[in-house]
Order: structure tokens, then C-alpha cells, then sequence
């Protein structure tokens, strides 16, 4: 499956776009799309500019965790610097 | 040190306030991200994986306590409480929010830092010798031409669109700390034969994807011709240099295509029309800036330091931070301190505000109120009386900032990698840690003698591994994250590029490897070889064999 993901523009956290097409820094909230209907949904984020930037598709688990080729990079992103647990979504989360 | 004029205060204020009604606008809609973009990057501000990240210049690795209390007060109230120290002597922040950026920017004007010419295609901020000043072994002060570079590159009209970016490095010793010939250009300060001084021009070395050692194309140019010089340089490569492939953009690629000889040809060709124009700097310029870089008034002191003597043979830990982080100075009684950023398990070349204050607070009171940052990710105490260096111990000791492994195998290179970098493949930092943790033992390090480790966690090669005595590179294969060693590389005077030994290692195997290959190396070291010198006398094979025999 699929999620939209980009970086808040006013700080560049990282955000997902949910269900209700606000955007969310957990991406647990992340609304999950078919592989077929996803690109008409980015077109659409990708205007919201004053929003965020940079924003593009990853692919998902049914259950919301990052897969394919970019896995690494996704769940770091998503997480925080694997260096500095202090740092990043992984300390409020679990603290 | 180089104090702005007004000119330079000007310029710095006028750029701030431009990107200030920049952001506004950005923020508001009336400019695109592809518009901002190009913008952003020339006022050093990226994008990351976490958030935006501000490169800020330090223009060739000076700074004094001002400055650096500064930056732990941006570090601060700016971002998470700390910064990271760059392979190019740059410091950079990790998660500032675009709508402080203008304040940040204000506050350094403050204390005459910017982040111009930290990104994008123009001449990058110059990099010297970290003990520029100090060194016993240099020739002359080689920050004065770093100036006379800087403030003649900085918006050069002519060179704000070249190619691709262009580094330039300086250095006035016969043993290279600025990896000279690793750099678009590389600029030796020697004597010639009748006893004057002047500029080798090394050109066309660098890392990345296609890495390359630089090419002398002048023994020596007298020194009041330098600004010609590079302008002939820069203008062959602005007119010579590819456009249409970002990666054969660089100069070292226009210098290797057509040949040292033809390039050096048309180099001096342009010299000739060029260098009779205005370009030089008259005499007098040149003393008013050389006249920045006075030396601070050392004192007249005994070469020995009786008190430093005694604490020598008091204290075992201080007696081997003295043998392996502090270096002779030129003057008598004095040493430079290097400040290892590099403890074990630590992340290379972070620095706490905290910490960043009290190196500030020992530059102002023990060493001319002056701090340098390496190439090699650690800071500097340019100038400390011998009386003094147990108190600095103390007190470094105290911030985790006196790590003894200078030049050994824990003082290692690592670029942000994957954990904060959006072009990454893999990690950097966790194999770092995993190796100075490997090889804590301190005395051990210190019989296994210098070894220089660089990892990289893509081919862009910030962490310089082609040059690393063992180099890491990571390497990404199908999502998971792989690491590739080389050989045989240097950064300094003896420059060379390392040999890739085989096939890519998992993160747990590149920490074994270094054990083995170390191993190898000390059980067929001949008397004070390092590292490198066994590599090179015996061949990559036996090191080959040691690395992939089965267990
Ligand atoms: S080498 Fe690659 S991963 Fe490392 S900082 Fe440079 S671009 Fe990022």
C-alpha cells in the first residue's frame, strides 16, 4: 500500500497526509491508499505549498509500517536520528 | 584575526534582510518551493530528512569565543542544544525551522558569521591548516591568502554560476592537515630555491564519485600574482567545465578529459592576457590584511614548563593526552591543543552547547582568545602555554572533550549519513560508534598508532573515505545497508586514493573487518610503521586475505 509523505514547510518536520487531509507527524495516522489511486492524491498535496514541501509516495504495510527499497530511510525518518533516541518522534512517543 | 569592515558588514546585513522578505514570501505562497529553493541553498539552508538543516561558514576554520559562544546560543535557543562540525570546517544545525532562519542569521551577523557560500555552485568558503599560525613547521601564516581568497570570491560576480560548486584549500606546511590535493584547487605556500615564497597550484583533485588526486600545474607563482592566477583557473573551467552532466561538472573531470598538459596550457594562456589587469591586489591591500593575522603577543617564555613537567610525571592519563593531543608550537612555551570530538561511542563532531561554551571559555582565557575547527572533525586550542595545559586538561577532561585519540584509530570521519542525510544509502554514525567503542582501550590505540578511518554514507564521499587508511563506504543492496572497504588512502602530503578490497559487508562484519585488518597489520608491522606504511609496502592481498579468510 501507499501513504503521502512530506516535510512541514514552516519547520520541515516530517508529515503524513491522513484521512481527513490534514497532516499528521505520526505516521500511524497516515490515511493508506491502493497502489492504483495514489498519484491523483499527490498531484493534490503537492499544491498545498504553503503547507509543506517535498512531499512524494511511500510504500506501507496494511498495518502503516514503511516497506520496500526505502524502509531504512523511512522508518528513521519517522522515527528520529538512530543516533540520538533523545531526538526526533521516537522521544515523545515512548518516553 | 580578520575583523568585517563595513564593507563586509554591510554586505552580510543587506543578504539577511533580502532572505528574511524571502521566507516571508515563501511562507505566504507568493514564491514556489522551485522557486525558494535555489534561494535557501545560497544562504547555506537545506532540506533533510528530519527537518531544514543551516550550514554555517567558518570561514577557513577560525573562530574566537565570541563567535563560538554565539553559536552555542543559536545551538540553544534554535535548535536541540548542539551542532555538528563538518570535513569542512563548517558547523552545522540540525533542526532549525525556516521561520527562525532570519533571526538565526541576524544573531550571527552579530558576531560577523553568515552562511554564504556554504552551498551551491560558487567558490565554496576556503579551508586551511588548523594550526595556521601556530604551526612550527609552517613557512607563513597561510590565513592571510585564505582572506585575500575569501573576499575576492565572495559574490565574484563572474563565478556565482560555475558548473558546479569549487573548493579551495590553503596551506603553508610540508605536512598537509587541509587535504590540499583533494581540492578543486590546492594552494601550497613554499620557499623556492632563492629563498622567496610562493604558491604551488595543485588543481583538479576531489572525492565523490569519480575521486581524483590533484595535478601540480605550477611549482611555483610568486605570491602577489595569486588573484590572477585563480582567475585564469576558474575562467577556463567556467568556460571549459560540462553543463549538461552534474556528474562531469567538476573541474578534476575537465582537468583529467583533455589532460594536465592541455589544460595547464590554456591556464596559462589565459595568465598571460589576464595578469597585466587589475586583478592582483596592490602591496598595500595585501599588508592591511596580513596586518589582521599579527600574532598575539606570545610571551618570553623557557621552551620547558617546570610545572608541566612534574604534572607529566604525576599523572599517566595527562601524560598520554599530552603525547597524543597537543602539538609543537612555533613559539617556545607554548602548544596547541587539539579538542577531540570524538569520545568513545560518541557522534563525530558534535558538540554540545554546553560544551561549545566552555571551549569558548578556555580560548578566552588560555589560548588568544582563539578556537579552530579541523577537517577532521575536532576543535583546536591554537596557542596554550605549556604553564597552562594541566588546567585545560582539567578542564576539557570535565566536558568529555579530552578523548586522547587524536590521529588514531577512534578519531574517526564520519559523515550525518542516513541517520540525518536525504541522499544517504546508509548509516555513517553507527559503525563510528561501534568501532571507537571496539577499540576503546586507549592503549591499545596508541600502539596501534595513527590510522585514519572515514566513512561515507553515499558516494558523494563527505566523509572522504577514498582517502581513508581503511575507508567505509555504504552501499545500499535491495534496502538493506552494506558497507564497502578500501585501502590505502591518504588525505595528506603523501595523497593517494584507496583500493576497494572486495565485496560489501554488513554493518556487524565492516566493525569485524577493521579488527582483522588491524589485527594483520601489528602482527607484520616493521619497526614504526603505520598503518598505511605496511598497506603500501606489502601489497592490498595479504590485507585482502587476512580480511575475507574464513573465520
Ligand atoms: S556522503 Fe552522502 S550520505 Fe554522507 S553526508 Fe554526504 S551526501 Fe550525505
Amino acid at each position: 500500500m501507499k501513504a503521502i509523505t512530506g516535510n512541514r514547510l514552516s519547520d520541515g518536520a516530517v508529515v503524513y497526509l491522513r484521512d481527513d487531509d490534514q497532516w499528521a507527524t505520526q505516521r500511524g495516522e497516515a490515511a493508506r491508499f491502493d497502489d492504483d489511486d495514489v498519484a491523483p492524491v499527490l498531484r493534490a498535496a503537492q499544491l498545498r505549498v504553503r503547507e509543506i514541501t517535498d512531499a512524494y509516495i511511500i510504500d506501507i504495510t496494511a498495518d502503516g509500517a514503511p516497506s520496500g527499497r526505502a524502509i531504512i530511510r523511512e522508518t528513521i525518518r519517522g522515527a528520529g536520528p538512530t543516533v540520538r533516541g533523545d531526538l526526533g518522534l521516537q522521544a515523545e512517543c515512548c518516553a | 584575526m580578520y575583523r568585517y569592515d563595513e564593507f563586509d558588514a554591510t554586505l552580510v546585513g543587506e543578504r539577511v534582510a533580502q532572505f528574511r522578505g524571502q521566507v516571508e514570501r515563501r511562507l505566504s505562497g507568493a514564491l514556489s518551493e522551485e522557486q525558494f529553493k535555489p534561494l535557501r541553498l545560497m544562504n547555506g539552508l537545506y532540506l533533510q530528512l528530519h527537518a531544514y538543516m543551516l550550514r554555517v561558514a567558518v570561514p577557513y576554520g577560525t573562530l574566537s569565543s565570541r563567535q563560538m559562544r554565539k553559536l552555542a546560543y543559536v545551538a540553544r535557543k534554535y535548535d536541540k542544544g548542539y551542532g555538528h562540525f563538518t570535513t569542512r570546517q563548517n558547523i552545522q544545525y540540525n533542526w532549525p525551522a525556516l521561520v527562525d532562519v532570519p533571526d538565526i542569521l541576524d544573531d550571527l551577523a552579530e558576531v560577523e558569521m553568515h552562511a554564504i557560500q556554504t552551498s551551491g555552485n560558487c567558490i565554496r568558503n576556503v579551508t586551511s591548516d588548523q594550526y595556521a599560525g601556530a604551526a612550527a613547521d609552517e613557512v607563513e601564516d597561510p590565513r592571510i591568502w585564505c582572506e585575500v581568497i575569501r573576499q575576492w570570491s565572495t559574490f565574484h560576480p563572474e563565478f556565482t554560476y560555475l558548473p558546479r560548486k569549487f573548493k579551495i584549500a590553503v596551506t603553508a606546511s610540508q605536512n598537509d592537515r587541509a587535504a590540499i590535493r583533494l581540492h578543486d584547487i590546492g594552494l601550497r605556500i613554499h620557499k623556492n630555491d632563492a629563498g622567496e615564497t610562493g604558491f604551488e597550484v595543485i588543481v583538479g583533485g576531489g572525492l565523490g564519485r569519480t575521486p581524483y588526486i590533484g595535478h601540480t600545474i605550477r611549482e611555483f607563482l610568486p605570491k602577489k600574482h595569486l588573484l590572477s592566477y585563480l582567475e585564469a583557473v576558474l575562467r577556463v573551467y567556467n568556460l571549459e567545465g560540462r553543463r549538461d552532466n552534474l556528474y562531469k561538472a567538476r573541474i578534476k573531470i575537465l582537468v583529467n578529459a583533455g589532460g594536465v598538459e592541455k589544460f595547464t596550457d590554456l591556464v596559462e594562456a589565459e595568465w598571460t592576457a589576464i595578469r597585466k589587469s587589475e586583478i592582483d591586489l596592490p602591496t598595500e591591500e595585501i599588508e592591511r590584511i596580513r596586518a589582521y593575522f599579527t600574532p598575539p603577543d606570545f610571551e618570553d617564555l623557557p621552551a620547558e614548563s617546570a610545572v608541566l613537567e612534574q604534572k607529566r610525571k604525576g599523572e599517566a592519563a595527562f601524560a598520554r593526552w599530552l603525547r597524543v593531543n597537543t602539538v609543537a608550537h612555533k613559539t617556545p612555551g607554548y602548544a596547541i591543543v587539539n579538542i577531540s570530538l570524538k569520545p568513545v561511542g560518541g557522534i563525530p563532531g558534535d558538540i554540545s552547547d554546553v560544551q561549545m561554551e566552555a571551549v569558548a571559555d578556555l580560548a578566552a582565557q588560555y589560548s588568544q582568545d582563539e578556537i579552530r575547527a579541523t577537517h577532521e572533525q575536532n576543535l583546536v586550542l591554537p596557542h596554550v602555554k605549556k604553564d597552562d595545559l594541566y588546567v585545560v586538561w582539567q578542564a576539557l577532561t570535565v566536558q568529555d572533550l579530552a578523548t586522547p585519540n587524536i590521529r588514531l584509530v577512534s578519531d574517526i570521519i564520519a559523515c550525518p549519513g542516513l541517520d540525518y542525510c536525504t541522499l544517504a544509502n546508509t548509516r555513517s554514525i553507527p559503525i563510528a560508534q561501534r568501532i571507537s567503542e571496539r577499540f576503546s582501550d586507549l592503549e591499545q590505540q596508541e600502539d596501534i598508532g595513527e590510522l585514519k578511518i572515514k566513512i561515507s554514507g553515499c558516494i558523494n564521499a563527505c566523509g572522504h573515505h577514498h582517502v581513508g587508511h581503511i575507508g567505509i563506504l555504504g552501499v545500499d543492496k535491495k534496502g538493506e545497508e552494506f558497507y564497502q572497504i578500501t585501502l590505502g588512502g591518504s588525505g595528506a602530503e603523501d595523497a593517494s586514493l584507496g583500493e576497494i578490497v572486495g565485496r560489501g559487508l554488513s554493518s556487524g562484519d565492516a566493525v569485524g573487518a577493521v579488527e582483522k585488518l588491524v589485527h594483520y597489520y601489528r602482527n607484520n608491522r616493521q619497526d614504526n610503521e603505520r598503518f598505511i606504511d605496511t598497506y603500501r609496502r606489502l601489497g592490498a592481498d595479504p590485507f585482502k586475505e587476512a580480511l575475507y579468510a574464513a573465520a
